[in-house]
């Protein structure tokens, strides 16, 4: 077995060192060695979305990452969207328009919807739909996501005027 | 395109609590990441497991060594069918239909033989799951390769190679001779069929094929088991139901079932598949000759391979129907493929076939049959899906042909309260007829569908609700609000459903009932989430654990009052007694601390009048004629809710169940090799629908109420699969005037006709 690397990492805006070994993915760190649950694994190959994390403020499906290659990243997970008190706006939306179900795919929905708002405060359904396209949900046909995404962008908007 | 608002009928309009749409119990800890799934359970010294699954589709074991893989460092246990009890025949009831023992033990982990891909054979606890994987290659095992039957005509066959050489067929109630694949043979019927053909005009007669489909849910299955030293074994998991999880536990493996206790971990989807146990006994016999608790978790591909998808299946179907329109006989031939064990879900979908309408001359026969593929299990509305997609079809040919409006002819034709269906019962009050009327009426059947290659299809669909055994319980807390327990675990929202119930009863906000979903040494037997029952059941339960705090209240009132308990009585969330004397829920719960012993309310139910659900759907495709790709332009489902509990759900379930249904129609397959390997193992290349393959799916809420139920709750979870792949079909024909009769739909098949089609014209 490989030795286990150290590697240094920002995740929600605490700087944190883990050891691993080089065959481990960031989403084995994360549940497993620092314990945050909140990221999901659905399918461990890239396709389905649950473990979707920001990395430098890009979503990435952290089982595609290895831990060792986030050593310097900076990483945002489910754990720290919401802000000391209360909800991102995109959390309230998802529990008012009852865009979640089950809720095994929710913590990568809000994840990627986050990315997609930095990136585009405010998009079309169109735009909405193309780039969730990489997060799967089986319970709710996505109708209540994309319109909690799209009223989240409207909120963040009023928060921001 | 807006959502088409729910308006409140005369029915609903008096309730305070029901019909809103308060933001769900358990909502922020699933927004946050909070929430606990079952592979997010830790324990001290948990080990990982791994397992060793065939990479044949059928093959007998010759030898199997696992010396190897217990020597690694770091491995603590490895197991095999030897460290299960053997399980006799014995049929075990399972509240949601019934299982074999000796059939589930041999699923759970094989014996002597391997029945499909994917089937699990041995498994490893280690120190971690990469060392666990390491330790599954150490095993030495050695097949004698035999060859697969994939598909249900095939393995009807008299020639065929046989999975079990002891399952005999049940012929119409006898046992056959000699072993074959079929393992059941049933028939339903009513009036005369011959006489119902000779009235018929126009008689249509089909064979259709669907494709096996998966469940798709987004959280891989999962248990962690701790064994522990005073025989008791602990199984945290995400299961459809903790008893019946309980149950199959501690059945295969020979212990009392007061001695596993079930704990539910969220659960990350079911539709179904999540009520047969594939891992908890094998983390139980881990974590016993290890002495710790051992986690198991399947892979995607696991998952796809070795958990119960719902059956590939043959369908040839034969309608008459008069020239005035109305359906003079209809004849049905259902063969289900089981998968590797008998049980496929071919009675419920020979009951399902004709039960949207009042056919008079009918006759069904059913075949279950097993095949070198994963043991099938429920998957929302198991096999009501199949057949209405034959059926909705050929109803679509048949209007074509006699030139009859399709939403004249079914509601002409339309099962009503009254009207018999083939396997015997006779509906009570049902929606049928006002699900195609508010199809007929919407916005989106009034305005025309413009353009090339376009087309519109409807169809309609049924599925039962069950009733089964639920239990609640709801303790009155001094500063008015009501602590709910209840044990059915919570798939899509129904911890708000069920407590709206008790709210509504007890005149109180919904978010002053805190609801938990407990283990089952906390609450009394309740049956699985699933047969839509669990609004209407387990609601039942809080409805009587509410009256039985309404009377205890009204009790404690006239103690305090001084006055007999005849003279008091509990309305609008208030006690009223004599001389104008009144007390809140608020002011009575912190009285009750006071005046005599703690308030508890119980409730069991165990309802015998489960409502029946219908809809109706309606759906316009574009087809890209280079590439044979459908297109979904607009989408609307209408469906007889009964009453909705929680609106907001309710429309969930609608959009949820009728994207599942256009994956299945349009692109969902298990795509077999000649060898029995699915090919397409992963999300990737099983490809079920995404944000950007959808419109908006819009949904009409009918309210019939369910007479069998306080607030004349249907269940609503299960009928919107049913009616999507028939609606997509008769779109297509639509668009290109092709009849798709096999599923899916998907491009090349498609393509396929239409190039058939272009070189006929051309000819």
């Amino acid at each position: 077995m490989a030795k286990k690397r150290v590697v240094t990492t920002t995740i929600n805006g605490t700087q944190i060192e883990f050891l691993c070994q080089p065959r481990q993915t960031l989403l084995e760190v994360l549940r497993d060695t620092l314990n945050m649950t909140g990221t999901k694994e659905g399918c461990s190959n890239g396709n389905c979305g649950a473990c979707t994390v920001l990395m430098d403020g890009r979503p990435v499906d952290s089982c595609l990452v290895l831990a060792v290659e986030s050593e310097g990243a900076e990483l945002e997970t489910i754990e720290g969207v919401a802000p000391a008190e209360g909800l991102d706006p995109i959390q309230t939306a998802f529990l008012e328009q009852a865009a979640l179900q089950c809720g095994i795919c929710t913590p990568g929905f809000i994840v990627a919807a986050k990315g997609l708002l930095q990136s585009n405060p405010s998009p079309t359904e169109e735009e909405v739909r193309f780039y969730l396209a990489g997060n799967l949900c089986r319970c709710t046909g996505y109708d209540k996501i994309i319109r909690a995404v799209l009223d989240a962008a409207q909120a963040r908007e009023e928060v921001t005027v | 395109m807006a959502t088409i608002e729910h308006e409140k009928t005369a029915e609903t309009q008096k309730y305070k609590v029901i019909g809103t749409r308060p933001i769900r119990h358990d909502g922020v800890d699933k927004v946050t990441g909070r929430a606990l799934y079952g592979a997010d359970k830790r324990l001290t010294g948990m080990l990982a497991g791994a397992m060793l699954r065939s990479p044949h589709a059928h093959a007998n074991i010759k030898s199997l060594d696992t010396s190897l893989a217990e020597k690694l460092p770091g491995v603590h246990a490895v197991v095999t069918s030897a460290d299960l009890p053997d399980c006799t025949d014995k049929v075990a009831n399972l509240g949601e239909g019934s299982v074999n023992l000796k059939h589930l033990s041999n699923n759970v982990l094989a014996g002597e033989k391997v029945l499909y891909r994917g089937h699990a054979i041995a498994a490893v606890a280690a120190d971690d799951i990469h060392i666990a994987q390491e330790a599954v290659k150490l095993i030495k095992i050695e097949y004698e390769v035999l060859p697969p039957v994939l598909h249900v005509l095939d393995a009807m066959q008299e020639n065929a190679p046989l999975l079990h050489d002891d399952l005999k067929t049940d012929e119409l109630g006898e046992i056959a001779d000699q072993p074959s694949n079929v393992a059941k043979h049933f028939r339903f019927e009513q009036g005369d069929l011959e006489a119902g053909f000779a009235a018929a005009d126009v008689v249509v007669e089909h064979e259709f094929k669907t494709a096996t489909v998966h469940q798709g849910y987004i959280e891989p299955h999962n248990a962690t088991a701790l064994w522990n030293a005073d025989g008791h074994i602990t199984v945290w998991m995400s299961t459809q139901g903790t008893f019946t999880a309980r149950q199959q536990t501690a059945e295969l493996l020979h212990v009392p079932v007061s001695h596993v206790k079930v704990v539910p971990m969220e659960i990350g989807g079911g539709f179904g598949g999540k009520i047969s146990v594939y891992l908890p006994p094998v983390a139980a016999v881990l974590s016993k000759k290890s002495g710790r608790p051992v986690q198991l978790v399947m892979s995607r591909t696991d998952v796809f391979e070795a958990t119960g998808p719902t059956p590939g299946s043959v369908i040839r179907i034969k309608l008459g129907v008069d020239k005035e329109g109305n359906i003079t006989a209809g004849e049905a031939w259902l063969a289900y493929e089981a998968g590797a064990y008998p049980g496929s879900p071919v009675g419920a979908g020979a009951m399902c076939v004709f039960s949207c309408y009042d056919i008079p001359n009918a006759k069904v026969d059913g075949f279950d049959v097993v095949v070198n593929k994963p043991r099938t299990n429920a998957y929302r509305a198991p096999g009501a899906t199949n057949a209405a997609f034959a059926m909705e079809t050929v109803v679509d040919e048949i209007c074509e042909k006699l030139q009859l409006d399709p939403v004249e002819f079914r509601l002409k034709n339309a099962a009503v309260e009254g009207t018999r269906r083939v396997d015997g019962p006779v509906y009570p009050r049902i929606g049928m007829v006002e699900t195609i009327e508010a199809i007929r009426d919407c916005e989106h059947f009034q305005t025309p569908l413009e353009g090339k290659h376009r087309g519109r299809g409807m169809a309609t669909g049924f599925w039962f609700n069950i009733g089964l055994k639920s239990t609640a319980q709801a303790t009155v807390n001094p500063d008015g609000t009501v602590g709910l327990v209840e044990g059915s675990t919570d798939i899509g929202g129904t911890r708000a459903s069920i407590a709206m119930q008790l709210a509504e009863t007890l005149g109180i906000a919904a978010e002053d009932v805190v609801p938990t979903v407990v283990d089952t040494d906390s609450i009394g037997y309740t049956d699985v989430t699933g047969g839509s029952r669990v609004t209407f059941a387990t609601g039942w339960a809080a409805y009587l654990a509410a009256i039985d705090i309404q009377d205890q209240m009204v009790e404690r009132a006239a103690k305090i009052w001084d006055c007999d308990a005849t003279k008091v009585h509990y309305e609008d969330g208030a006690i009223h007694g004599p001389d104008g004397n009144k007390l809140t829920f608020k002011e009575m719960a912190a009285k009750a601390q006071t005046t005599g012993e703690p308030i508890i309310g119980r409730g069991s139910a165990d309802p015998q009048q489960p409502g029946g659900a219908f809809g109706t759907h309606l759906v316009d495709v574009e087809v890209d004629v280079d590439t044979g790709k459908v297109t979904v332009l607009r989408y609307t489902a209408a469906q007889d809710v009964g009453t909705a509990i929680h609106p907001a759900y309710v429309e969930g379930q609608i959009q949820g169940g009728a994207v599942q249904g256009i994956g299945w129609g349009l692109n969902e397959e298990y795509y077999y090799d000649d060898e029995g390997t699915m090919r397409n193992s992963t999300y990737l290349d099983y490809r079920m629908p995404t944000t950007y393959d959808l419109p908006m799916i819009d949904t009409i809420l009918v309210e019939v109420p369910n007479p069998g139920h306080p607030y004349g709750v249907r269940g609503v979870g299960e009928v919107p699969i049913v009616p999507p792949p028939a609606a997509l079909a008769n779109a297509i024909y639509q668009a290109t005037g092709i009849r798709m009769r096999e599923l899916p739909m998907s491009p090349p098949k498609l393509l396929h006709e239409i190039l058939g089609k272009a070189k006929t014209n051309g000819a």
